[in-house]
């Protein structure tokens, strides 16, 4: 296109040429580093350690997957992006990047990402991102999100997989530990999302997307959100038994699950028009200590990776054999 | 007044070209960087007749020649 039709279309109203920024707004770059954090995590934590540049390259193409995947879910869900609230503004609903554009970014990350991780690494890690791309592309963003009020639950699979991708890039197998990493992630999810979810219902009732809240009511959600939170405890408490936890892990967990199950019953407790009084404070507390729970917990693997954590160990095993 | 006007569509295109060569540049650098780390930690290569094989120079086994000596 020349210059002076573009200048045209501009002035007729606005065609939409994307910048730099609306591509990378495409890749979904709040989720990716969620997921280049969590694969980070599950790669330095593996007792195999790779080369820096090979952990690098690892990253960035778990990273690129994970944005790949974002793009094909954009792609797909345009429709009900431009109805709620919160999605009106990305790329597509806005205009500035055309859906066969974000169709073919996100096919053409898919296959580079797959491609460039097994070359890096080794094939179960680019076969797991594979998956992964695919369970959230597919099974998640085209089937179950519009179908059924679980959308969240099994979904969730799909962000678990990342610290799973890290630790097989590394060790080149699927230990006990990368799964209690997933099922953390995995089991965090829901009471994640249905938090937010009891907050921004209007959106997702505007774009008849069967949420819990919407299906169910919120009761029902308040008590998903309780049963959740329960059987999060032992999966996350249980990994401070095997070789990426320790006594840190343990402690920051602990404290963490408690401070999340008072959450919870708090939630489950409190009618809807007493939530509806203070505009939903406790859920968006309990939703800002999610973030926190998650970030907390992962960064509790990382100490205990380090030299300082068995350091930190034996401290405390000589002040309890001395001090009683 | 210059020949040509800047406009936000202008603007937006160079980022877009810009950001792109930014990208594929650092590929290239990675792919290079990982290229050197898997050679530095392989085998001794050598190719020839379109056949890659592992170099006779740090075999462990001894060659036909050296075995029949």
């Amino acid at each position: 296109m020349s210059d002076i039709q573009a200048d045209i279309a501009v002035q007729g109203g606005g065609t939409g040429e994307a910048g730099f920024g609306d591509y990378v707004q495409l890749l979904k770059p709040r989720v990716m580093s969620l997921v280049v954090f969590t694969a980070m995590v599950g790669l330095l934590v593996a007792p195999v350690h790779l080369h820096p540049v090979e952990s690098l390259a690892a990253i960035i193409f778990i990273a690129l997957g994970g944005g790949a995947s974002g793009a094909l879910n954009m792609w797909w869900d345009a429709d009900i992006d431009r109805v709620m609230r919160r999605t009106a503004k990305r790329p597509l609903p806005a205009g500035t990047i055309q859906p066969g554009e974000a169709l073919g970014l996100g096919l053409a990350l898919s296959g580079l990402s797959v491609v460039m991780l097994s070359l890096a690494t080794n094939l179960l890690a680019g076969g797991l991102l594979a998956f992964t791309i695919f369970f959230y592309a597919v099974v998640y963003t085209m089937w179950l999100k519009r179908s059924t009020p679980q959308n969240i639950v099994i979904g969730g699979a799909a962000g678990a997989f990342p610290p799973m991708i890290g630790w097989a890039a590394a060790t080149g197998h699927i230990g006990i530990e990368s799964v209690l990493m997933f099922l953390v992630i995995f089991m965090w999810t829901p009471p994640h999302f249905w938090a937010l979810a009891l907050f921004m219902n209007d959106d997702y009732d505007k774009a008849r997307v069967p949420m819990l809240t919407v299906t169910h009511g919120r009761r029902a959600t308040r008590a998903h959100i309780l049963v959740y939170t329960v059987a999060l405890m032992p999966v996350a408490l249980a990994a401070a038994f095997t070789t990426i936890g320790g006594p840190i892990y343990f402690a920051v967990s602990l404290v963490l699950n408690v401070l999340f199950l008072i959450g919870a019953i708090r939630i489950w407790r409190r009618p809807e028009e007493t939530a509806q009084a203070d505009n939903y404070a406790v859920e968006k507390r309990f939703f800002a200590l999610s973030l926190a729970y998650l970030f907390l917990h992962f960064m509790a693997f990382l100490v205990e990776a380090t030299p300082w954590a068995d350091r930190l160990a034996e401290l405390a095993h000589w002040g309890t054999v001395t001090w009683g | 007044m210059g020949l040509t006007q800047e406009h936000e569509l202008h603007r937006r295109r160079r980022s877009r070209n810009v950001g792109l060569g930014l990208v594929l540049a650092a590929f290239i650098l990675l792919t290079f960087g990982l290229t050197m780390v898997k050679i530095s930690q392989g085998s001794d290569m050598q190719g020839y007749d379109h056949t890659y094989q592992l170099s006779p120079r740090h075999s462990t086994h001894p060659t036909g020649a050296e075995a029949g000596q």
